[in-house]
Order: C-alpha cells, then structure tokens, then sequence
C-alpha cells in the first residue's frame, strides 16, 4: 500500500498544473468569446496536449494513451483544481463516444468523435419514454427503413439538454416482430431534422434541463445506425455503464461537502456559527463518513482497475452510484437544515441551473431538490438495489409476469 | 498509487480466514456464550502458531515486525467468526510495548507476548465513559499506581496489564499485591470485561509510549473488526433468507427483503477502504492518523451495528434467539460500537482534528 503517486506521476501533474496556468483563463481577445466558444477553444488545446479524453485514438482526436486510470485522476485532480471547463456537456464524451469506439463504424468514429470531445458537436440521448423508463425496453418510439432513410415516430421524455443538442444518440424499435431486447437499433439524429419537435420541461425547481422530443415521420440516412439492426440493446449497455460510472465521480460531491462546510461556518445557530453546534458537527461528520467511504472505495477500484483484478472490487462499482447518490441527498437535506427560511423561498433563475459555481441559499434549495434527480437519473436507486441484490448477493431475480407469460399468484 | 494488499498481506489474512473457518464455527462460540469455554485456549494457540499474538512484535524480538494494517487483517477476520479469542487487549499491549517501551522492557516481554507464552492487555477507560487519555485520573508515582480502570477485556489470565494514568501515561501492572481483577457480566461473552483495581500496585512507566496513538490504533481495530462482523452477517442473512420458505417461494424472492439486503450490503461493503486507510495512516501518515481512526471508528462501527439490527429482524423469529447465531455478531457488533466510547465521541474528536 502506497498512496503516493510517484515521480512519474508527479511529474504529469506539474505539467497539467502549468498548462492549465497557461491556458486558462484564455487570453487576447479570446475572453471576449462566449461561454460555449472559450470552452471549445481551451478542449481543442486540452485534446492536443493530451490532458483530455487522452485514450481516444490519435485518428480521432484523442491522445492514443493507453488506459491509465491514475493518470486519469491525477489529470482530473489538477483541472478541477485550476477550474478549466473540462467536465461540460457530459452526454456526447463520456457517453457516445465510448459506445462508436466500442461498435461504431469508422466512418461515424471519423465524422463524429473529434468534435464531440472539443464541444462543437452537442449531443443528447434519447432512451426513456412515457411509457418506458425503468423498464426501459418496452420503448415503442419507432424506425421504419424506407429507401435509404430511417422513418422516425414516436416521443422520447426526460431528455436532457434536447434543445441544445446537435445530435440525438438514440434507441428506436426498427423490427416491431421481434422479441422485446432484439427489435432494437441504435441511431444517430441529427436534431434539425424536419419533424422532430422538442419542448422543454420545466423542472420542480424551476429550471430547464430537460426536455419531451416528438418524432413525426423525421427521415435520416440509413447509415446512421450504430452496429447492427436490433443490435441496439446491447450497444447502448457500454453507455449505461459509463453513465453509472460518471455519476459514482466522488470528485463532485466533495466539492458539494466543502460547500456544506462552508455554509455552516458562514451561518449562524444560537449565537455561534453554525459549524460550532454539536448537532451541527455530528451530522457533518457522519456525512464526512459516507464520503470518505466513498473515496476510498473509489480508490480501492481505481488501484483495481489500474493492476488489471477488476474482480476483486465488483462489488463496490455496483454499488457507487447508490452511494454517491445517498450522500448527495445528506448532504442537500443538511444544508437546507442550515438555512431554513431560505427554503420558504423561491430561488432565483440562476440558481436554478446546476453546475459547478457559487453555493448561495437560492442554490441550496435547489440542490434539495436536484439532489432526487440523482436518485432517478442514469438507473433509479431502486433498479440499483435491485442490480445489488442480485449481481452482488446473489439473490433470486425478480419475477417478471410479463417475462413469464403469466401473472404472478397472490 | 497502490491502495491494494501486498500478496503478504492477502496470504497472512486467508490463512487466518481458513483457520477462523475450519476451528471456529458458530457452535464453537456459542459454546463460549453458554460458559463452555475450554475451546478458547485452543483457538489462541491455534493462532498463536500463525503468529497472531506477536505480528507487530519486532523481529529481534520473535514476533513478525510487522503493522497495524496487518493486525487490523487479522482482526477482520475475527470478526467475521466473532471469534473469541483475547485479541484486541493482546495486540493493543504489544503494540504499546513495541512501539513505547524500554529496551528492558521490551527485552523482558516482547519474546513471551510473541510466542503467545504470556498474555497481556490494556486497561484504559475509566467511569463515566472516560476513554480518552486526557480524562484519565489512575495515579502513577514512585513505581505505584492507584486507581480503578474498568471494562478491561480480557484481564483474567492476563500476566501483563498496560495501564492508562493521569496525564494520558501508561504504566506496566502485573497481577499482584494492590491488583485486583474483578470480571463485569460482559454482553459479548467471546470477549469478557473486568475491573481493574490498583491500590498502590507496582507499576512501570513506559516511557516512550504515547496514549493517544493507542486509542487510535484501538479504534482502527474496531473498525476492523466491525467490518468483518456486518460483512458475514449480510452473507449468513442472505443464505438464510434464501433457504426460507413463505408463501411457496424463498423469502429472498420478495423484493422488499431484497431491497434491505442491498442496503445492507451498501452500508458495509464500500467502507473496507476507510479502515484500511485508517491503518495505513497509523502506519505511514502520523499526520493523519488520528482523524482517520476516529472516522473509522465512528463510521464502520455504527454502520456495522445498523446492520445487525436489519439482520435480527430480516431473520424474524428465530433472529430473536439465544440459539441463533446472529446475537452472537449483534452483541460482537455491539462492543465494536462502544468500546473506546461510542461514534459521537469520535465524530467530534473527528471534526475538531478538521478544524471546524
């Protein structure tokens, strides 16, 4: 056991630290730039030194390092340190672009890939329906190949950043015969395509993230499928996973816990600050618990990861997005404990908006709220428990009456 | 970066699993509950031959010169078999005397407390929940110490009592004229509390010794410990809620069972790496230590406990037991919890080392 991370690790990170001191903020008139376009032009320089998405092939954009999963943290410690914008949209490179190298041809890894990582290509995905969500198979949108062009219909829901998309990765059903997991594919669409409607939906809290897309008899060209006809199923797992994987990131929630912290030695609770109180400081702790639980589990995976005996910690990647998500929620709900009139209030338009940025009251009370989003979003908390039970403790699956072909006896 | 086991490592702590497994089943420790305590000086000298009591004692000294990363392994595992053995007061004390004690000192007891000849352990807390060195009272002067100590595992048999004095000093007692051992009706019977009155009983400084450090590596096995006892107790729960029978189908099927398993699992299974790092801190980070250990102990130790309540009523009924075996991890659970003073003592002591 060595916590270290060595020479040639250090030495890695002494040169992100001083790119990044180099590159950002941008400088000349670049500032001038919008948000979207400085965070485009920092990730093409990013790419090119080989600090971002580094494993993608050279031929794509990438840096063709081969997986190194401390590197990786030690590169990710130095840009959330130095506050570069290089989480940003999340959908197309943490998501899509693993699932074209996977199964995509190289013709869409060429067109596709290199602009998704420099953020010029925005993507969504489109997967739950109205009326499939956990159960996410019955989806009903569908793709009927007529010519050359797929015929799309149908609604997909709760897609995020739909009206800031270029593209849409998405599950339609292409073979309506076909058992529920075969009949369907995956297909890249673009968003301005003639008949497809999106409408944002407003959220609990007030902002809008995500969005309802309606498709009526949108054509896009056949050659906008990833992998085979009613291969889509399996597909779209490489992209479930990495969503799972994204979500369990402790580097966030601890950025949210100092935040907390923050709060609870700026406010004030029977004439002391707030972070003085007993109570106080016995809940923060024990939240302190949960994340540094976290944390190490992340680094007993990434050690795992990195020796190649991925076996021996199956069961902690199982668990981190429940985990993750858990103490989220602790630590929004003791937040909201701090500032309680702030919550009989409604916040502001801005704070409405998650991200990385100041924590005032407005953004809290959001976050209260937010926070169930991670319960629901990328596998509900729910499936997960179902997904430990099972995968984990080995427990019976459960029983599926429409699987079996008749309903379950009382 | 290498937060993994060294092979050494993963070896010593399977050999003492399969041990745990092959000598230890629950029948053995039930028998321990029920007063039929002739199997534990067998167990000890089972691990004895492992080399269990003297891992962290030097080399030079017999014992296996190595750390509290390793005891904590070790302790793991005893808390999965809720083992009963006298463990925790043995490791804590030839800790303190390898680490604190004088060349004399270490030269007249190391080689027997390695070999598992002589037995030692700690007396450290006092009345009112008095865990921690600062709130000692025991009085050390001109080689006698008085006092009263209490909820000392492990103390009858013990040739060598490490004892914590005023001003957070510890001081060698050997059972004696002004020694009194005076056993408490113990709820985990596997490891049975005393106490210990010292009426003007020679005693010994040792010197180098520092307290604190010794509640923390405490704390460390605790966690450990915990850790080991929710773990098997999720398994064992798992297996029986699958065996089990209602309604024609394994209880296991039923998704609310299903889901409290999983939460279960999720409370434990993530925090091996919190102890671990815990131990590796005292080992390797002195500037961390002490923060880690009190969150381990906080953290994995309530876990833990949370886990053994869900498990006795998962188990209905029979959970409910003196013939199940699950109190015999509830109560393990339970002196894991309190031992060295409950989670909120250490969560504050955590969040003053924060600086908040």
């Amino acid at each position: 056991m060595d916590l270290q991370f060595g020479e040639e690790y250090e030495t890695l990170r002494a040169e992100v630290r001083a790119f990044c001191a180099a590159t950002w903020p941008l400088r000349g008139d670049e500032p001038r730039l919008d948000e979207r376009e400085q965070s485009i032009a920092w990730r093409k320089r990013a790419l090119a030194a080989g600090f971002l998405h580094r494993t993608v092939p050279r031929a794509y954009g990438g840096a063709g390092a081969a997986l190194d999963v401390l590197a990786e943290t030690v590169i990710r410690q130095e840009l959330d340190r130095a506050g570069v914008p290089h989480r940003g949209v999340v959908q197309g490179p943490q998501m899509l672009v693993p699932t074209l190298l996977e199964c995509g041809s190289d013709e869409q890894r060429r067109r596709y890939i290199e602009p998704t990582l420099t953020g010029e290509l925005v993507w969504c995905q489109g997967y739950s329906e109205p009326g499939a969500g956990s159960d996410l198979a019955s989806l009903q949108s569908r793709a009927e190949l007529v010519g050359d062009h797929w015929v799309l219909s149908g609604q997909k829901i709760w897609t995020s950043q739909a009206d800031q998309a270029d593209m849409m990765f998405g599950l339609f059903r292409t073979e309506p015969d076909a058992p529920k997991h075969a009949g369907i594919s995956y297909l890249l669409i673009p968003m301005d395509t003639p008949g497809i409607d999106v409408r944002p939906l407003t959220m609990m809290q007030g902002g809008q993230d995500f969005c309802e897309v309606f498709f009526d008899g949108a054509r896009i060209p056949a050659e906008n499928i990833v992998g085979r006809r009613g291969e889509g199923w399996k597909v779209s797992r490489s992209t479930l996973r990495h969503e799972r994987m994204l979500i369990g990131d402790s580097a966030i929630v601890r950025i949210t816990f100092d935040a907390l912290v923050e709060l609870a030695r700026g406010v004030r609770r029977d004439g002391r600050p707030a972070i003085a109180h007993p109570l106080v400081r016995q809940r923060l702790a024990e939240i302190a618990g949960y994340l540094a639980t976290q944390e190490w589990s992340v680094a007993r995976m990434l050690t795992a990861i990195h020796q190649e005996r991925e076996a021996q910690v199956a069961s902690e990647v199982l668990m981190a997005k429940l985990l993750s998500t858990n103490v989220q929620q602790m630590i929004a709900k003791l937040a909201l404990e701090l500032i309680p009139d702030s919550g009989l209030r409604e916040p502001g338009a801005g704070d409405a908006t998650m991200g990385i940025g100041d924590y005032t009251p407005g953004r809290w009370v959001s976050q209260y709220m937010y926070s169930l989003a991670f319960a629901i979003a990328g596998g509900a908390s729910n499936v997960q428990r179902n997904i430990i039970g099972e995968l984990v403790l080995g427990l019976p699956r459960d029983r599926r009456p429409r699987d079996a072909g008749a309903p379950r006896a009382g | 970066m290498n937060f993994a086991l060294s092979e050494e490592q993963e070896l010593l702590q399977s050999t003492v699993r399969d041990f745990v497994a092959k000598e230890c089943p629950p029948q053995r420790v039930h028998a321990v509950f029920d007063g039929r305590t002739e199997a534990v000086p067998a167990l000890w000298k089972g691990l004895a031959e492992i080399g269990v009591p003297g891992l962290v004692v030097p080399e030079s000294h017999g014992g296996a010169g190595l750390e509290l990363l390793e005891l904590a392994l070790v302790a793991e595992e005893l808390g999965r078999g809720a083992v009963p053995v006298p463990f925790l007061g043995h490791g804590l004390a030839a800790l303190a005397l390898a680490r604190g004690g004088s060349p004399a000192q270490q030269e007249t007891w190391l080689p027997r407390l390695a070999s598992g000849a002589a037995r030692a352990t700690v007396a450290l807390a006092e009345d009112g929940g008095r865990w921690l060195p600062q709130e000692w009272s025991a009085e050390l002067a001109s080689g006698r110490v008085r006092g009263r100590k209490q909820l000392v595992p492990e103390a009858e048999g013990a040739a060598l009592f490490v004892v914590g004095c005023r001003g957070g000093e510890l001081a060698l007692v050997e059972p004696g004229p002004g020694v009194r051992v005076i056993p408490e009706l113990t709820l985990d019977r596997g490891r049975p509390l005393a106490a210990l009155e010292l009426d003007g009983a020679r005693a010994e400084l040792l010197a180098a010794a520092d307290a604190a450090r010794l509640v923390d590596a405490g704390c460390v096995l605790l966690a450990a410990d915990a850790f080991g006892t929710a773990h098997q107790l999720v398994r064992a729960t798992t297996a029986y809620l699958q065996a089990r029978q209602q309604f024609g189908q394994p209880l296991a099927q039923f998704q609310a069972l299903k889901h409290q398993l999983a939460n279960m699992a999720l409370e434990i299974d993530p925090t091996r790496g919190l102890w671990w790092y815990a131990a590796h801190a005292f080992d390797r980070i002195p500037a961390e230590a002490a923060r880690a250990a009190a969150l381990a102990k906080a953290h994995v130790t309530d876990r833990a406990q949370q886990v053994a309540r869900d498990a006795v009523e998962a188990h209905g009924g029979i959970g409910f037991t003196w013939e199940s075996d699950v109190h015999l991890w509830f109560k393990r659970a339970m002196f894991d919890r309190l031992w060295l003073g409950a989670p909120e003592l250490h969560r504050e002591r955590f969040a003053a080392l924060e600086g908040w």
